[in-house]
């Protein structure tokens, strides 16, 4: 049988779906900022952005961008109406008192039991850099991870256990992807869902990991 | 009388000794005190340990100061940037020491700093390499509730070097939008606290309730003219 992968449209509305009326949510830097755009208009969401920014509404019209006003990408944002402003420490103290409901963030690997490697490649000679995906990992009451199940080189980024260094140990709950939607728990994969055609034995090979239907 | 008002950069800066810790607040460009980095580069001090969020970018601001050579350590989080080439030249030839730090247990550090509290056990970073000495060795870990963290020490500055956008002659502060970032926290851990508005209250004339930054926590004010915030950008990572 044959299948159709999840556009990087549907994959952001995928995630979006599952995000509860009146959560608190931060969307990281990258594909997970576009979940925004799918979060259905009659749900109230708010957005958290880790520079100081809770109620963050969408990038403002050509010509209005306040760059004293941007988001974790320092892309130029806008507040919404009840929206507030508040310094570093407060904003951090969101993610790690567990006051944010869900992140959602990228990621290099992600284990079968949720640890999450998505700051650095290790590679020699590249410059580091971590930002709040480490606060954040470990601080929403769920981490969601939204990315492609396989490499350019088709390796699975879903692994037995990370070979990239480490941004948080058993911090994410879930895996959103092109082909398919996966629990991490501490025994390992679960299946939540996965694209119409795609054998449940093929998406295992894919991955090289059983995943528990 | 109390009056914080400095005549210029140069007077606020001249105190800054080589050797010294500096806060400096902003993330990405928003909140970046370019006048007061300006001024620093300026007034010479040398062996200085600089602390912001990013590295700089460009050639101007954070990324001159590191030009001059005067800058021997980095402490952030997030140095890669669309054009830090600058820090990227520095750090890669060895002439620019780096402590990456997650940047909430970097905001925490300083907060700790300026509220005099001795450490603190965080749980980010428990089980990664940045959980780790400069020698490989575990920092200290404690099991506590259930839960695993890591021994965090503050962060003090000899000096800060903020932006807000209005203050009087007693050192009160507000802010504008997301440009607030590290500004309150680092005002709080730094001997000697610079923060540049674009205009000057006469006392009374700010809000008591808006006030987010009461004056005792700042040591000088410069006014500086408004100049448009500009952009700046992350290098794609994946």
């Amino acid at each position: 049988m044959s299948y159709q992968k999840r556009s990087r449209d549907q994959l952001a509305a995928r995630v979006a779906q599952d995000i509860p009326e009146g959560a608190t949510v931060n969307l990281g830097i990258g594909m997970p900022t576009s979940v925004a755009n799918h979060i259905p208009a009659d749900r109230e969401v708010l957005l958290q952005s880790e520079n100081g920014i809770l109620g963050m509404g969408p990038a403002p019209a050509e010509g209005d961008e306040d760059f004293d006003l941007i988001n974790a990408g320092k892309q130029p944002v806008t507040l919404l109406p009840g929206g507030s402003y508040f310094h570093h420490a407060d904003s951090f103290a969101m993610m790690r008192g567990g006051h944010l409901d869900i992140c959602v963030l990228g990621a290099f690997q992600v284990s079968s039991t949720g640890d999450l490697a998505n700051w650095s490649t290790g590679e020699p000679g590249a410059i580091p850099a971590v930002g709040g995906a480490m606060d954040l990992a470990i601080g929403a009451k769920q981490t969601w991870v939204m990315m492609d199940l396989l490499t350019k080189k088709g390796d699975s980024k879903v692994v037995a256990a990370c070979t990239y260094p480490l941004t948080g140990i058993g911090c994410v709950k879930r895996i959103y992807s092109e082909l398919a939607t996966l629990a991490c728990t501490p025994q390992g994969l679960r299946l939540i869902d996965k694209v119409d055609g795609l054998d449940h034995a093929e998406l295992e090979k894919l991955i090289g990991l059983p995943i528990a239907a | 009388m109390i009056n914080k008002i400095a005549r210029s950069v140069a007077e606020a800066l001249a105190g800054v000794r080589d050797g010294a810790t500096v806060l400096i607040g902003g993330f990405g460009t928003a909140g970046i005190p370019d006048e007061l980095i300006d001024g620093l580069i300026e007034q010479g001090a040398k062996d200085l340990t600089v602390v912001n969020n990013n590295a700089g970018n460009g050639d101007t601001g954070l990324a001159a100061l590191f030009k001059t050579g005067r800058v021997r350590k980095v402490i952030c989080s997030f140095p890669r940037q669309t054009d830090s080439h600058v820090f990227d030249a520095l750090y890669r030839s060895g002439k620019l020491e780096l402590e990456l730090v997650p940047q909430g247990n970097l905001a925490e550090r300083i907060r700790a700093a300026g509220a005099g509290i001795g450490a603190f056990f965080s749980p980010t970073g428990f089980g990664t390499e940045l959980a780790l000495n400069p020698d490989g060795t575990s920092r200290e870990t404690r099991h506590i509730n259930g839960r695993d963290y890591v021994l965090e020490m503050p962060i003090y500055g000899d000096v800060a070097l903020i932006k807000a956008e209005r203050g009087d002659r007693w050192g009160n502060l507000i802010y504008r939008k997301a440009a607030r970032n590290f500004g309150p926290v680092m005002a709080t851990a730094a001997k000697h606290t610079v923060a540049t508005v674009h205009e000057i209250a006469e006392l009374g004339e700010m809000d008591p309730e808006h006030i987010v930054t009461p004056g005792i926590f700042v040591h000088q004010i410069v006014k500086i003219d408004r100049v448009a915030t500009q952009s700046g950008g992350l290098k794609v990572t994946a």
